[in-house]
């Protein structure tokens, strides 16, 4: 029998290290079910071992094999890893087969009482109808079981389960003390009737305990998300203030102030939408200089990028450096307050299984003739042309006086 | 969105589109107002989705500008409530958050255009002109979205109705991809070598099919891959 997992509240998302392994019937490795390796998986011993186990408890009395059944009935295969459903259709008729004719086999022994037959019939078909049932209808039974078992007294289900429970541990009591005869029998019957007044207790108290869980899990949640928003308020309102401080002493120049604001603005998107970009990639480096060059020439860059979540190397890194002295040149030299620059990786059009990068850095600021770049024009020449040259890319620049400059750099990516 | 053709001279009030304001901040639908009453008819403001859905179906303005956030229910329920019953009403939507699902929500809603709260007094009145004359308006962000919203169309089987709403065409592709670098329309089309009206055309067929799509990507890749 597996634990069911535990409910995800209890483990918030910024925990994930402590869920337990879970229990699974194998699916890679396995000679029958998976249930040895599932096991084998989950003890963390031989697969071996469990399986002379299992071996050696089926010569003593099929309990094995009946544990095995047990098993294979109960346990999940892992999720990401889908069986055919028909194989294991024919592995379960198979093992039917088996158990019937163990049980068969064993009928001498047996306790055929008067109820052991229906409760076989039961089990079995409880096991048909649980193996056939699909993932999401037994993940509704389990809800089911579940609310069913929290709830109230004064509903229906409720006074269901209450009085459910009560007869139980009547019943279980009642077995006690009429119970006659001595031995193995009396045993037997006590043990059964310890079990019933247990599952009786059980059903009472249910959903005393499911509360009690559950309430500390919630509180637990909710104090870590109440210390979270303190933590963003504190830090949100000291930036701001701070900020806003800075802005009324510079009040009388309009470009330091729109630097402040706008620098104010990115720090609180990243707070509120949350950082958009995985750090280290393409999107976030250009983001970053983006950013750093709008803070020191005063300008707003319209940045857009398609596809870049892709970590950088050098060679990326030098398209990004490339890009950022475009965007230097248009700020210092084009006389406009605003670029658009849009960025994208993508399958390139010229062999398959090639990425191909591409920055466009556009202004529509006064423009230059590009055939004059004059020789101590180094951030071109050196800073975006040569340094793309040395790594297999290049870079065009589209300019002329009057209707601005796009330059366009290009590199194609393994 | 950086147009090139300057807006002509300040109108007097009075003239230019009818539009109406839906934001829950007081502060940025009077800062509009300043910025740009001049150059349209600003006829009515509202702040919450209840409020515009009855200003909007008493005024019937030409133009609504839309926050995409609004306190119950956001921009997407305002479309969906006014357009069966006044489908002459155009909506532009303006929003502070760059997140992909929130914008693409709204343009997938009904929106014709999509603009930052970021832009100029003179970009907006142009983008509001548009969108009344019945154009559709990519800011260079939203044509980024909608590349990275369609990118790899054959990933994974997408059952849809009509597979040709599934992806661009290439043509299109190369139009999204001059309006995410900040061209205008004319110079799309110079560049391109096709005339302004192909260029408005292919922009309204890239919508319709944003909006049309049931590709699985379009409602969920916003939440998978988070871009700039």
């Amino acid at each position: 029998m597996t634990a069911p997992a535990p409910p995800p509240y209890l483990f918030p998302a910024a925990t994930p290290g402590l869920r337990p392994p879970r229990l699974y019937r194998a699916v890679r490795g396995r000679w029958f079910g998976g249930v040895a390796c599932g096991l084998a998986r989950y003890l963390d011993v031989s697969v071996w071992l469990v399986r002379i186990g299992f071996f050696v408890a089926a010569l003593s009395g099929g309990l094995g094999i009946l544990l095995y059944g047990a098993f294979w009935i109960v346990l999940r295969t892992p999720p990401d890893q889908p069986q055919q459903s028909r194989r294991a259709a024919v592995e379960f008729v198979v093992a039917l087969v088996i158990g019937a004719g163990v049980l068969l086999a064993n009928a001498r022994t047996l306790p055929l009482g008067w109820w052991f037959v229906p409760v076989m019939l039961a089990i079995f078909g409880g096991a048909l109808v649980w193996r056939q049932a699909s993932e999401t209808e037994r993940d509704r039974w389990r809800r089911l079981s579940r609310s069913s078992l929290a709830a109230g007294a004064f509903d229906r289900t409720g006074a269901l389960r209450l009085a459910l429970g009560i007869t139980l541990v009547l019943a279980g009591g009642v077995f006690v003390l009429f119970q006659t005869g001595t031995g193995t029998k009396a045993i037997g019957v006590g043990l059964a009737a310890v079990l019933v007044t247990v599952g009786g207790l059980a059903l009472i108290t249910g959903p005393w305990w499911l509360r009690l869980v559950q309430e500390l899990g919630a509180e637990r949640t909710e104090r870590i998300r109440n210390e979270e928003r303190a933590d963003i308020a504190a830090h949100l309102h000291d930036s701001v203030l701070q900020t806003l401080a800075l802005i009324q002493r510079n009040a009388n120049s309009p470009r330091e102030v729109a630097r402040l604001a706008r620098s104010q603005e990115r720090e609180l998107r990243t707070k509120l939408y949350g950082s958009m970009v995985p750090t280290g990639t393409f999107a976030e480096l250009l983001a970053g200089a983006a950013a750093e060059i709008e803070d020191t020439y005063a300008i707003t860059i319209d940045l857009v990028v398609v596809g870049g979540e892709r970590d950088v190397d050098t060679r990326l890194d030098a398209l990004v450096a490339a890009a950022r002295e475009a965007m230097v040149n248009a700020a210092k030299h084009a006389g406009v307050t605003s670029v658009s620059v849009y960025a994208e990786l993508a399958p390139g059009s010229s062999r398959p299984g090639v990425t191909e990068a591409q920055v466009f850095v556009r202004d529509r600021g006064i423009g230059f003739d590009p055939d004059i770049i004059e020789e101590d024009r180094q951030g071109v020449r050196g800073s975006i042309i040569g340094r793309l040259e040395r790594q297999r890319g290049s870079a065009t620049i589209k300019s002329s006086p009057g209707a601005g400059t796009e330059v366009a750099l290009r590199m194609e990516l393994s | 969105m950086t147009e090139q053709n300057a807006p002509t001279a300040a109108e007097p009030a009075g003239s230019g589109p009818s539009v109406v304001l839906v934001d829950d901040h007081a502060m940025f639908r009077s800062g509009v107002k300043a910025e740009i009453g001049q150059s349209v008819r600003i006829v009515g403001e509202a702040a919450t989705v209840a409020e515009a859905v009855t200003v909007i179906g008493h005024l019937k303005p030409d133009v609504v500008l839309l926050d995409v956030h609004l306190p119950d229910g956001g921009g997407p329920a305002v479309v969906a409530a006014v357009l069966p019953q006044h489908p002459d009403v155009r909506f532009l939507a303006l929003s502070v958050s760059d997140a992909a699902e929130d914008v693409i929500s709204v343009i997938r809603s009904g929106a014709r255009g999509y603009v930052t709260k970021t832009i100029s007094g003179a970009d907006l009145t142009d983008a509001i002109r548009r969108v009344a004359e019945g154009d559709v308006v990519f800011s260079p962000r939203l044509a980024g979205f909608v590349l990275d919203a369609f990118r790899d169309a054959d990933t994974g089987p997408t059952p849809s109705v009509d597979p040709e709403l599934d992806q661009l065409t290439p043509r299109e592709q190369e139009v999204l991809r001059l309006l995410a670098r900040g061209y205008s329309y004319r110079e799309i089309g110079a560049e391109l070598f096709i005339s302004i009206k192909t260029v408005e055309t292919h922009a309204s067929n890239v919508l319709r099919k944003l909006q049309l799509s049931s590709r699985h990507q379009l409602t969920r890749w916003a939440a998978d891959r988070r871009l700039v």
